[in-house]
């Protein structure tokens, strides 16, 4: 009998079935049912933005790959396609495609290609797209549709407001909290997505089932979303408690804006998000009081992306400081 | 609740095939390759030559230093050869080659001792003997045992913990061990709390083999001294500092032994062999090894003459499979991968797992994704993927200062990588450049 040709190679001999790819894809399930409702709130505009968006990340991510730095292809690994839905949902639903095209190429070229790919970008890549374009297109970004009667239709929906909005403008023209208040979309409505805002940021009952799916998977742990979301309902339960008349309850806060779709999808990122559990922790709080500060002092109703992407130019430190405990670093003498 | 270690750890499919297989015992080889390097330390020193007759556990090696250990003749018969040959290390060794004298009944005597209970022995006597028998851990890590019971007269023992944990998946030579030799097993705790004048030991077991824990909880109703200890299910509590922390709460210092926290690990495999050597004057010349695999036609356990070659043994349980990639000499998380089946059992050799090629080819490595699992996995609390990254940009020093040398090489973070990066073989080679660097320093 010929032997058969053996392998040698280092322990361990077993692995675990989990890998990168199914990790990313499980993303993008739990990224399903948000998408269902835009498509339901938006119709065909959802649809147009949405695929825009991940088809120019992964056509930008090929190009770029293939023709300018020649390296291996990697656009079905999956983080292609997550920067493009996110790209998507951190949008107005009718935004110009061109833009979002625009967005695309920053998200992938910028964002992440330029700083070796996937695994050594610093800044969440969707993020750095949508800020860019929030910058460069101040009044398209924040022409928010609100949902359409008919939602097929192709007709520019009205100009709605977002509830953060709503609450910024109230607030600067002098009105009380409670002429505001009567102009705002009930919570339930916030919690099913029938309100004005960002594409994929509509429906917060849709995006949980999303994140518990994400927990349950182990793709995420709990500690980044749920400090994020603890942090600010603390930060804002003081200021609604201290004064109601110039504040809204925390309860709004979360459920309105990306918050979030911030702290379960973006803050999360794998690669830009800190490595233990305590920096994490850490990581999230910054997130949390740093929105807040823009969302109550800032000029901009939102903050949650300038927040994520401010704590992601602090992980490398947070990671330093915030090591694991080492084995047997601390010696107490317990001798039972 | 169930004990267990905090920090880290995973949980490997168990594939624990042989559980209810009882030992059989292999036929004696024709010919023994013994190697001379089996334990950890000095190899010992050949003290027989080519010709020579040498009897049923004759010394045939004589221990090299302290840290080193005895070697006796597995078998009756002549010294054919003093070759070199690879082991399990994958490099040549120096080994002796003894011909089975087919004539001479003690090779063929039946070696289940009556069990002896009374310990006559003294203390002094007990250590010297259980050196001069050439015992070594025979739970992988082949330290020389009388090492271990030269306890100098600062430190204070308080307990004797005995590793019945085999959290290696697929490995059920020291479970089945337990089943079947649970009072030679209790004798020899009670020889080592006389060695070491203790007067507590604990028996920690993993619940995957409630049938042992019940055998021995039994056996120890009516003692005060020997407690026993059910433990979560969690690779790897079988190495020492994990069950010392498992069972006693007590983290042994960084640099430290479980001595320097008032215990002594031993594992049952090396209590039986330790019994055996003091009751019945049998040195180590033989062991029990699993012989596994998913396509194995029998997966067995065997009592082994150190020295026989594995590949008596695969073709004891039916031959190597077809499609068989990788022969692994000892568990899937810590095994050596050998080059083929004519490398002998060591007194180290706890296992044989062979491998198909559906399960043997590692992924294609990627980048990492800063996911975090290798720092949560890590029972060390260690960042392996910062580990790796220093050992591949040759910055050793760097690695030394963030502890690559406290790495016990368990293999949870190559394991749960879900990019596929070889964590632990960079680390492995960052850490041997380190600790040059370390010992050259000092
Ligand atoms: S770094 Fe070492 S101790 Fe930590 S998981 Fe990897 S192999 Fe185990
Ligand atoms: S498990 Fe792998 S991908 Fe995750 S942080 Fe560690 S090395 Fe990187």
């Amino acid at each position: 009998m010929d032997s058969p040709p053996i392998v040698i190679s280092a322990s361990p001999h077993v692995h675990s079935d989990r890998t990168a790819k199914r990790i990313m894809y499980d993303v993008v399930i739990a990224l399903v049912p948000a998408f269902l409702v835009s498509v339901y709130v938006f119709g065909i505009h959802a649809l147009i933005a949405t695929t825009a968006a991940v088809g120019s990340c992964l056509l930008f991510e090929y190009l770029i790959q293939k023709y300018f730095l020649r390296t291996e292809v990697t656009i079905l690994d999956g983080s292609a396609l997550i920067t493009g839905i996110l790209l998507a949902f951190n949008l107005p639903a009718t935004l110009p495609v061109w833009m979002i095209i625009v967005g695309s190429l920053v998200a992938v070229g910028i964002a992440k290609l330029s700083f070796g790919g996937l695994g050594y970008n610093v800044f969440n890549p969707a993020l750095v797209g949508r800020v860019f374009l929030l910058i460069c297109f101040p009044v398209q970004m924040t022409l928010w549709p609100t949902p359409v009667e008919n939602n097929t239709s192709l007709v520019d929906a009205i100009s709605g407001a977002t509830t953060l909005g709503i609450i910024k403008d109230g607030l600067q023209i002098g009105e009380t909290m409670g002429t505001i208040s009567a102009q705002l979309p009930s919570n339930m409505n916030m919690l099913l997505g029938i309100t004005g805002g960002s594409l994929g940021e509509m429906s917060a009952l849709a995006l949980l089932l999303g994140g518990l799916y994400l927990i349950i998977r182990k793709v995420i742990s709990w500690h980044i979303p749920v400090t994020v979301l603890a942090t600010m309902a603390v930060m804002t339960g003081i200021f609604w408690w201290a004064d109601p008349t110039q504040y809204v309850s925390p309860i709004i806060h979360l459920l309105a804006g990306g918050a979030i779709l911030g702290a379960f999808y973006m803050a999360t990122d794998l690669v830009t998000s800190p490595v233990t559990k305590k920096g994490m922790v850490v990581f999230a709080i910054g997130i949390g009081l740093i929105t807040v500060v823009i969302r109550l002092f800032g000029s901009y109703p939102e903050g949650i992306s300038f927040a994520i992407l401010i704590m992601n130019a602090f992980v490398p430190l947070i990671n330093k400081f915030f090591k694991p405990r080492r084995f047997g670093s601390k010696i107490k003498a317990t001798i039972v | 609740m169930l004990k267990t270690f905090p920090k880290g750890g995973i949980h490997p499919p168990e594939n624990k095939l042989t559980s209810s297989n009882s030992i059989k015992r292999m036929p004696v080889p024709k010919v023994v390759y013994v190697p001379i390097a089996q334990h950890i330390g000095i190899p010992s020193e050949i003290v027989v030559d080519r010709k020579d007759k040498v009897e049923l556990g004759q010394v045939i090696a004589k221990s090299g230093g302290f840290v080193s250990s005895n070697i006796h003749s597995p078998v009756a018969g002549t010294v054919t050869k003093l070759d070199m040959i690879v082991d399990s290390s994958g490099y040549k060794k120096q080994c002796i080659v003894i011909r089975t004298d087919v004539k001479n009944e003690t090779n063929f005597e039946e070696i289940d001792y009556p069990l002896k209970k009374e310990i006559t022995l003294e203390p002094q006597e007990i250590v010297r003997r259980i050196s001069d028998y050439g015992i070594v851990g025979l739970g992988g890590a082949t330290f020389p045992s009388h090492v271990k019971l030269n306890v100098k007269e600062d430190k204070k023992l308080d307990c004797l913990l005995v590793n019945g944990v085999e959290c290696e998946p697929y490995l059920t030579a020291d479970h089945r061990l337990m089943l079947e030799k649970a009072e030679e097993i209790l004798v020899g705790i009670r020889i080592l709390m006389k060695a070491l004048h203790l007067h507590r030991a604990v028996i920690g077991i993993e619940n995957n083999k409630r049938d042992a824990i019940e055998v021995f909880k039994k056996l120890t109703a009516d003692e005060k001294e020997i407690q026993v200890a059910a433990l979560r299910v969690k690779y790897p509590q079988g190495s020492e500092k994990q069950l010392v922390k498992a069972i006693l709460k007590r983290e042994v210092p960084k640099n430290g032994l479980p001595l320097d926290v008032g215990v002594v690990v031993h594992n049952v495999g090396t209590i039986f062999a330790i019994y055996q050597a003091i009751q019945h004057q049998q040195p180590l010349i033989e062991r029990v090894v699993t012989v596994t695999g998913k396509q194995l036609k029998e997966p067995s356990n065997f009592w082994v003459k150190i020295g026989t070659p594995i590949k008596d043994l695969v073709e004891e349980v039916g031959g190597l499979p077809e499609g068989t990639r990788k022969i692994v000499n000892g568990g899937p998380m810590m095994g050596k991968a050998i080059k083929n089946t004519d490398v002998p059992v060591t007194k180290g050799t706890s296992g044989i797992l062979v491998i198909h090629e559906d399960e043997a080819s590692r992924g294609e490595p990627k980048a990492c994704i800063r996911c975090g699992d290798c720092v949560d996995v890590c029972p060390m609390g260690l960042e392996p993927h910062l580990l790796m990254n220093l050992s591949e940009k040759g910055l050793y020093e760097k690695a030394a200062q963030e502890d690559i040398l406290t790495c016990i090489e368990c293999g949870s973070c190559s394991y749960v990588c879900p990019s596929h990066r070889p964590l632990l073989d960079y680390i492995r080679f960052g850490k041997s450049i380190a600790k040059k660097m370390v010992t050259s320093k000092n």
